[in-house]
């Protein structure tokens, strides 16, 4: 969020085309369209665990598993979990940004988050594939 | 500029800064803001039970044993209420998304509709974890 307003700052006509100065960088619009399209994948991939798990009847460990045994399914799964690790650094980002203003606290908030984040991603792979 | 602007008595303006933690009791907060600020809040409490979430779901997925045993903690109250608060996050998150999406394709930005969709988030995210909450806990 606000990363948008330093990229809005740019747009003076001197700073356009070819002679754009280069400063900053478009991660702002790059995280911001990433927020979005992670969050896509997160709905398709909420709406089908939520319909398989509210329409099944009988909640076994044979089903539950099965389903995580598939390989579609491992994947998908792989795919928005790795989309919601990147949604969360957005998010969290964010807030330390918002928030927390002495720049070296700010900056180990951030690694910590960032260390936090590659863990669970490891975590995760180990999960998916040990059904 | 002319005699009578320059002459007029200068009114004490009113100055809207950023909200000091402090502050936050004497704001207004309009739906949009409380599910706003929400939306943030449930993404930090995920964000932090990270580790919880994926040990459930290790847990569920290991084994058969596991699974059991994972079904025996499930069955202790503060265990649901953790689950619920987690639900609750997920789906509060996921609504007050969608809402986001929507607006970002310039879809229900007027005051009134913003208002109601604001309304709709709080109110179809209960409704969420309840009917989740209903079936994890074996009612259907």
């Amino acid at each position: 969020m606000a990363d948008l307003n330093v990229a809005n700052n740019h747009n003076d006509d001197s700073n356009i085309g070819r002679k754009r100065l280069v400063v900053g960088a478009h991660y702002g619009l790059k995280d911001w369209m990433a927020q979005r399209i992670t969050a896509v994948i997160m709905v398709l991939y909420t709406a089908t665990l939520l319909i398989s798990f509210l329409t099944g009847h009988n909640f076994t460990y044979e089903g539950w598993a099965g389903l995580y045994a598939t390989q579609w399914f491992k994947l998908f799964s792989l795919v928005t979990l790795a989309g919601l690790f990147y949604h969360a650094w957005v998010g969290m980002r964010d807030i330390w940004m918002d928030y927390v203003k002495p720049v070296g606290i700010r900056l180990t908030l951030q690694i910590i988050t960032i260390v936090w984040l590659v863990v669970c991603a490891a975590w995760a792979v180990q999960i998916l594939w040990s059904v | 500029m002319s005699e009578a602007v320059r002459e007029a008595p200068k009114k004490q303006r009113p100055q809207f800064r950023n909200i000091h933690v402090t502050d936050l009791g004497n704001y207004r907060m309009p739906l949009a803001s409380i599910v706003s600020i929400l939306h943030r809040i449930s993404g930090f409490i995920m964000f932090a039970a990270l580790p919880l979430i994926l040990y459930m779901l290790q847990q569920s997925l290991l084994s058969e044993d596991t699974f059991k045993y994972f079904a025996g903690i499930m069955s202790k109250p503060l265990a649901k209420l953790v689950t619920l608060v987690l639900l609750w996050g997920y789906f509060h998150h996921f609504c007050a998304g969608v809402r986001h999406l929507f607006m970002d394709m310039h879809m229900g930005i007027e005051k009134v509709s913003a208002r109601q969709s604001a309304a709709s988030v709080l109110v179809v995210s209960l409704l969420l974890t309840f009917i989740t909450a209903l079936k994890l806990f074996g009612v259907f």
